[in-house]
């Protein structure tokens, strides 16, 4: 049962205001270890700004976040040393465009773990070759496919050993025929018991990839469970209609 | 059309051969090199200083509350307003007979004029490369854990710096051409030589087209090593 997996992140009623405009309005979740977590919902919900507060690039406004039972927006926390814990992955890649592929796979393993430059490029070359970009080290990213390009942005997370990787996304900003590879390369992750919170509009990913899924409307959490119970038997009204809009 | 070339020639033994002339002109362009380049050296450091107090300021709500950070965010405010604001020969002069009225040493003063003058104006133009890179780069520095300042360093800084580097080079010719007013210090540069020459030769001609063109060359020579260096940071492009 779920009960001995550890808790990774959990959230105590996050709120996040944009001046005036409310996009969480206290969301409480739990994250254990080895979860896949799927957010679905539309534009505008609040599914992207909830997982970007989790590692504090969007700064709440209320509530709280607890990764490893420590309370990251506390004062005290260094944040810095908890995101080299939580890998990110966004929508536009975002790959340093001025470094070669294999620097910036490196740049996070020898400047923040201490890591030698030839263990963090052995680190690197493999997880390279485990998503089947292995020759394209030399490469800048201005050189690659934007499917290439995000394939890289995941190895470049999986680089500093995260506890728990952060999708935001992923998939939005790619060609059709490139979303495919992508996904392969996660569902591959999620194989590998890696935990995961992935934000997506790919239904087909979250029923087939997704432990459990959450549903989010209106800067809140309104339906939670089982892919099977949240596509087959939706329960709350937002979300049938959500659903006839999207399948 | 005989005696053009005979009158000529005579001009530009006077002014170039005789006494040595040409050696003037050559410490000159010395002199002026010197000040050009040192001063961009100066004014590189404090600008990249200035571009990312401010930028840490204005991009970093929470580092705002940070009293210090607010003073030096405030004292660079006033330098770059007061040094935008004045005209560059009165700095030279204030800085000459007021700041430094103890001290003979007049290329020294140039640099630090010339430096702290250029500062201000690269201070804007490397604030205007950083504000010009992708949000998300930041975002994807910050994400793996680097701070501020080490994604600053390792991603945005390169980037921005690349983007900036014609605005750069424009600057660094206006810098060279504008040290000719260090003259008014009394210092020898390329500028002062001409005059110098002027004074004994009663040649107005050429010495001054002379210096023009000597000028034009180095403003040329420049222009195609700084294209090189942009052309070399290309690598990353397709």
């Amino acid at each position: 049962m779920s009960a001995e997996k550890r808790v990774v992140i959990r959230t105590e009623g996050l709120e996040k205001a944009f001046r005036r405009i409310k996009a969480l309005k206290g969301v409480d979740l739990t994250i254990k270890d080895g979860d896949v977590v799927v957010i679905i919902g539309p534009s505008g919900s609040g599914k992207s700004t909830f997982l970007r507060c989790l590692n504090r690039l969007e700064e709440p406004t209320g509530g709280k976040i607890f990764f490893n039972g420590e309370d990251i927006t506390s004062r005290g926390s260094d944040i810095n040393r908890h995101r080299q814990k939580m890998g990110m992955v966004f929508q536009h890649f975002n790959l340093f465009n001025n470094m070669t592929i294999m620097d910036n796979l490196i740049l996070g393993p020898t400047k923040l773990l201490g890591l030698s430059k030839a263990e963090a490029t052995e680190r690197a070359q493999k997880l390279l070759d485990r998503v089947g970009l292995g020759d394209r080290g030399a490469n800048y990213p201005s050189q690659l496919s934007g499917g290439q390009k995000q394939r890289i942005a995941i190895v470049r997370a999986l680089c500093m050993e995260p506890e728990v990787m952060l999708f935001d996304e992923p998939t939005s900003a790619l060609d059709p025929e490139m979303v495919g590879e992508v996904l392969e390369v996660m569902k591959d992750l999620a194989m590998n018991k890696t935990t995961m919170v992935v934000v997506t509009h790919e239904m087909g990913f979250a029923r087939e990839v997704g432990e459990r899924v959450i549903f989010m409307d209106d800067g809140q959490i309104m339906e939670e469970g089982t892919p099977q119970e949240i596509f087959d038997n939706p329960q709350c009204e937002r979300l049938k209609s959500f659903l006839a809009k999207v399948l | 059309m005989k005696e053009f070339f005979a009158e000529f020639s005579k001009d530009f033994t006077q002014s170039f051969i005789e006494a040595d002339r040409w050696k003037l002109y050559l410490k000159g362009i010395g002199v002026t090199l010197e000040v050009t380049v040192l001063a961009l050296l100066i004014g590189l450091v404090i600008g990249l200083f200035i571009s990312v107090v401010r930028c840490l300021h204005d991009q970093n709500p929470s580092a705002r509350r940070n009293p210090l950070l607010r003073i030096l965010n405030g004292f660079c405010h006033i330098y770059t307003t007061v040094i935008r604001g004045t005209p560059m020969m009165v700095q030279l002069l204030i800085m000459y007979f007021v700041i430094f009225a103890s001290s003979r040493n007049q290329i020294m003063v140039a640099v630090l004029a010339f430096g702290i003058n250029s500062g201000a104006y690269i201070s804007e133009i490397v604030r205007g490369g950083i504000m010009s890179v992708d949000r998300g780069q930041m975002e994807a520095g910050r994400s793996i854990g680097l701070n501020y300042l080490q994604t600053m360093r390792y991603i945005i800084i390169p980037q921005a710096l690349k983007s900036v580097l014609p605005s750069l080079g424009n600057e660094l010719i206006t810098l060279l051409k504008e040290t000719s007013i260090v003259t008014v210090i009394g210092l020898r540069d390329l500028t002062k030589a001409a005059m110098l020459i002027q004074g004994k030769t009663y040649q107005a001609f050429m010495p001054f087209i002379g210096i023009a063109l000597i000028y034009l060359l180095l403003v040329l020579g420049l222009s195609f090593i700084m294209n090189r260096i942009e052309r070399r940071l290309r690598v990353d492009e397709r």
